[in-house]
This record gives C-alpha cells, sequence and structure tokens, in this order.
C-alpha cells in the first residue's frame, strides 16, 4: 500500500515535470537564444553554456523600426480595446441583467467565423475609402475579435454583482442608467480592468488584420517580425531577441488575469 | 443624499418614476438602448462583410482589374466543386489537421488536467507557468519554433538522437509537414483544453468519487468509470472549442510553410487566403470563404448537438 503511493508520487512528479518542460521548452529555448552570439546559435550539439551577451537586444532596440512597430502595437490594442469597452459595457450589463440570450448567439457566431470571411469586403471597403494602413481601419478590424470577448468576459463579471445593491439603488432615487454608472461599474471596476488586459492581448497577438489591412505606417509587431524573418532568415539571435520582447508583455499581462483566461477563450461556454 | 424617506424598502426594484422625461425615457427604453452600440457595431463590423461576401461569391471579379464584378451564377461553385484541383486537397489537409490537433489537445490537456488537480507544493506557479504557451504571441511562437526544426543544426534533431531517434525533416518534406504543424499546434492549444478540463474538474461532485473509493475502486477504474463519464460535456465543450479553432489555422501555418512544401500543408484558410490576397481573385476567394464557413458552422452546430445530449 505504502510503495504503492510511493510509487505513484513519483510517477506524479515525473509526468508533471515532463508535461512542463513539453510546454515551457520553446519558451525556454527562446530565451537562451535571444542571448547567444551568432556563432553559439548555429553550433551543433546546441551550447546550454555559453557567455550571454546583449548585443540582439541592442540591435533589434537600435534599429529604426522596431519601437515604431512596438508603438503601432500598442496604439491598436488600446484603441480596439477601448473601443470596444464603450460600446461593449453597456450591452454586457444588459446581458447580464435582462438575460438578452440571444444576443449571446450573435457573439458565439462571431466566435466561429474565420477572420478572413470579413477581410475581403473590408478590404474592398477601406481601399475604397483610402483607409488601408490607417489606425482606425485596422482597429476597427481587430474590434471583430475584441468586442465579443469584451462583451462576454464582462457578462461574467455584472453577473457577480449583487442585485440587492442595485435594488437599493433604485429605491434610494437613482435611474436605472445612474444604477449601471454610480454601483455596477465601481463593483466590477477590478472586472474592467481584467477585460482590458484580455482586449489587449487579444489584439496585441493578432495576425492577420493587421497582415492585410496594416501597412508602412500601422504595422503591427506580428508582421514586422514576420517580414524580418523573410530577408534575415538566418539571423536567429535577433529573431529570438525580438520574439522575446513581443512576448515578454503578453505573459506578463497574463499573470494578472490568468483566472479569467478560460471564460474568454471559451465564451463562457462552460456555465452552459 | 438619502431620498428615502419611508425607511420601509417593501418593494424591490419597481421603484416609481423619477429625474427629467429624458432620464425617464432612458430608463424605459434601457432593454435596447444598452445592447444598441454593441448591435450596430457587430452588424456593420460582421454581417454586412458576411452578407457582402456571399453575394461577391456569384461573381467574378479580380480586385487587380479595371473592371467591377460580373455577375456569374454558381459558376464559382461549379468550378470549387467539380474542377478545383487546389480545393479537395486544402478540405482533406483541414479536416486531418483538426482531427489530429483536437485529438492531442484534448487528450494531453485531460491528462495534464488531471495532474494540476491534485493538491502540491508550487500547483499555483505549475498552474500560471502552463499557461503561457496560448498566451504568447504566436507568429513569434512559430519562428522560435521554425529555429527549432532546423533539419541540419536544430536542437529539435538534437534531442531526438540523444534518445537515438533518426532525425527529421519537419515542416521542410511533404511527408511530415502536417506532423510537425501538428505538434506546434499542440504545444500551443494544449494550455486551452487544460484550462478547460480544469475548470469541469473541480465542478464535479463528491459523492460518486467516495462511493466509488468505498467500493475500492483503484484510481484507473475511477478514472474510467467515473471521472470520464462525469466529465463528457466538458470534453464536449473543449473538442468544439479546438475544432472551430483548428479548422480555421492560419497564423503558424502561413508562418512557418506558407502551405509548402509544394502544397502539402494548404488547409482551406490558407487557400482561401492565396485566393484573396494573392491572387486578388475576390469573386472566386468569397465563394470559398462561404463554404468554408458553412463548413465551420456545420461542425458547431454538430458538436453543440451531440453536447446537448451529453448533458
Amino acid at each position: 500500500m505504502n510503495r504503492g503511493r510511493l510509487a505513484r508520487g513519483a510517477g506524479f512528479w515525473l509526468l508533471l515535470a515532463a508535461s512542463l518542460a513539453f510546454l515551457l521548452f520553446p519558451l525556454v529555448w527562446m530565451a537562451l537564444g535571444s542571448f547567444k552570439t551568432q556563432v553559439d546559435f548555429m553550433a551543433y550539439p546546441p551550447k546550454w553554456r555559453f557567455s550571454p551577451t546583449l548585443a540582439n537586444y541592442e540591435k533589434v532596440l537600435g534599429g529604426s523600426d522596431f519601437l515604431r512597430f512596438a508603438l503601432n502595437s500598442l496604439i491598436i490594442a488600446v484603441g480596439s480595446t477601448l473601443l470596444s469597452l464603450l460600446v461593449g459595457t453597456p450591452a454586457a450589463y444588459g446581458i447580464a441583467r435582462h438575460r438578452q440570450t440571444r444576443l449571446g448567439l450573435l457573439l458565439l457566431s462571431a466566435r466561429m467565423a474565420p477572420g478572413i470571411a470579413f477581410l475581403i469586403p473590408w478590404f474592398i471597403l477601406f481601399s475604397k475609402l483610402r483607409m488601408i494602413d490607417t489606425y482606425p481601419a485596422v482597429m476597427l478590424t481587430h474590434m471583430v475579435v475584441v468586442l465579443p470577448l469584451v462583451i462576454w468576459v464582462l457578462v461574467g463579471f455584472f453577473e457577480e454583482v449583487p442585485a440587492e445593491l442595485e435594488e437599493a439603488g433604485l429605491i434610494d432615487g437613482c435611474t436605472r442608467l445612474g444604477v449601471l454608472a454610480r454601483i455596477a461599474l465601481p463593483l466590477a471596476r477590478p472586472g474592467l480592468v481584467a477585460t482590458a488586459i484580455l482586449g489587449i492581448i487579444s489584439s496585441w497577438n493578432n495576425f492577420i488584420f493587421s497582415l492585410v489591412i496594416a501597412g508602412n505606417h500601422t504595422r503591427t509587431l506580428p508582421v514586422a517580425i514576420f517580414n524580418f524573418v523573410s530577408y534575415d532568415s538566418l539571423n536567429w539571435g535577433g529573431l529570438t531577441a525580438a520574439s522575446t520582447i513581443i512576448t515578454l508583455p503578453v505573459l506578463v499581462m497574463a499573470f494578472f488575469v490568468q483566472k479569467h483566461i478560460v471564460r474568454g477563450l471559451t465564451l463562457g461556454a462552460l456555465k452552459g | 443624499m438619502a431620498t428615502l424617506t419611508t425607511g420601509r424598502a417593501v418593494a424591490p426594484a419597481r421603484a416609481r418614476p423619477r429625474g427629467s422625461a429624458a432620464e425617464r425615457w432612458i430608463d424605459r427604453n434601457l432593454r435596447w438602448l444598452l445592447p444598441g452600440p454593441a448591435v450596430v457595431t457587430l452588424l456593420l463590423l460582421m454581417v454586412f462583410p458576411l452578407v457582402y461576401t456571399a453575394y461577391l461569391s456569384l461573381h467574378e471579379w479580380y480586385a487587380s482589374s479595371v473592371l467591377g464584378p460580373q455577375f456569374v451564377g454558381l459558376q464559382n461553385y461549379v468550378q470549387l466543386f467539380a474542377r478545383d484541383e487546389r480545393f479537395w486537397p486544402a478540405f482533406v489537409t483541414t479536416l486531418v489537421f483538426t482531427a489530429g490537433s483536437v485529438i492531442l489537445t484534448v487528450v494531453l490537456g485531460l491528462g495534464i488536467a488531471h495532474l494540476l488537480i491534485r493538491v502540491f507544493p508550487g500547483r499555483g506557479l505549475a498552474r500560471t507557468l502552463m499557461l503561457l504557451p496560448m498566451i504568447a504571441t504566436p507568429v513569434a511562437m512559430a519562428l522560435v519554433w521554425m529555429t527549432m526544426m532546423s533539419p541540419t543544426i536544430g536542437v529539435l534533431n538534437w534531442l531526438l538522437s540523444c534518445v537515438g531517434l533518426p532525425p527529421s525533416a519537419w515542416v521542410s518534406s511533404p511527408r511530415s509537414v502536417i506532423a510537425a504543424l501538428l505538434l506546434v499546434e499542440t504545444w500551443m492549444w494544449t494550455p486551452m483544453t487544460t484550462l478547460i478540463c480544469l475548470a469541469g474538474l473541480a465542478a464535479l461532485p463528491g459523492e460518486p468519487f467516495e462511493s466509488a473509493r468505498v467500493d475500492g475502486a483503484s484510481s484507473r477504474q475511477v478514472f474510467w468509470h467515473v471521472t470520464l463519464p462525469l466529465l463528457r460535456a466538458t470534453l464536449v465543450v473543449a473538442a468544439l472549442f479546438r475544432t472551430i479553432d483548428a479548422l480555421k489555422v492560419f497564423d503558424i501555418v502561413y508562418v512557418m510553410t506558407e502551405g509548402g512544401p509544394g502544397f502539402a500543408s494548404e488547409t482551406l484558410n490558407l487557400y482561401v487566403f492565396q485566393t484573396s490576397f494573392k491572387y486578388l481573385n475576390l469573386g472566386y476567394a468569397s465563394a470559398l470563404i462561404v463554404v468554408f464557413f458553412a463548413l465551420i458552422a456545420g461542425a458547431s452546430l454538430l458538436l453543440i448537438r451531440v453536447r446537448r445530449s451529453a448533458w
């Protein structure tokens, strides 16, 4: 009995270690590689002990365009998230309070639809309006991903605001809109922050919309790093350094919202 | 500022109208005023493009052409199903990739969730670290995997050699490209199925497990005869979302192979993208999109139905 439990314990730690090794190896490889010189990176068998260099980071950050693309990514992520919060917050409140399930279905179909299904009409429309490669156009396309996510995550937060508090507000003479502004919103503030972070992450990571709608002026980091590889495919140090810089902010942000990620990804389907 | 004078809060929610006429009007119509902006935005951003795409699918139109769209009826669809030499291979590739992705991520996700549901020191940290592949920027990670998969000096071939296996060509051979892409896909999305399974496991009732243990069931028997049946609905949800996302796979394939070598890893999403924005054949691409969308919707509805019956 005791031996069996012990063996299972060892097996447990082994399986856990194997799972984490599989999931973390590429990230560790990326971080290590970003500190390697070209010679160390091209060594075979791979070098695990090497004298680290910051040259890759200096080159990437010193290059004229990387910071510009990072700023583009930030502007577009924050812009599309703020716009989504603006129209999404009242909708989420409505869904949570009035049980508007048909709206939920609309959001689910938004989650189902492939992004490419919208790209052709936008491409035509934005070309006609001469809006290709402008911030508003890229932000609007990113909203297709961000808005359903924002609404769905917020519904969960508003459902947690106790209805008694809102009823008390109504009795105390608030209008229903006042209840939303003075009671529900302040109580859901941590939820709003978490939702904003999830929105920013999903916009920051987006590739296909930026690939088509963004151009030289509005190019975001994922598209920029993809282009970088097509003309400098052997500069692995630069590539991993850039990947680390792109990924790090997202991982840090995710740390704060990990509890809500599952809801964001599944649009709450777990709650039925 | 308490306007409450009586102190008898008896009738909840049914407050008498207060405020100006405008405020009262807003309050009365809040039911559609609140979701209004979001609905309008979604209609403009999503429904209009879908309708326009369906319209365009009945036309022939190259974006590079000076002529406008020419109405051709169902010709695009006829060509797609009967004469297109790239559609059916892309269709099959998509299905194979999706099946592989769903099975691998759900099985691995369930396994890892089964580990992480147990109480052990460092569990919180393990759960956080486990999330990272799903959050990291896909394009950047696909490029990092490319360096790992280098046939000559890649670390993956070195790992294979460490355990005595022959090197693989990974994405540079048509024979191994799908498996290599599935490896990246599984790495990236197993955290999602793990999260879903963790939520499902945490919500399971305790009694069936206790009575199974009282009856002397081994932990393997408990897993197969108690955990799995109870978790069926959760697993269907995980499969549903993985199916939707795997059918739509784009980022990693476009970055790592662009559908190659040859067309060996061309999925439907890739083919649609190339038709639209490389060949600028927008009418035909629209027909492809309609079929592609129908495929995703069909698969989703099927799984939703399965889920209902599994509940």
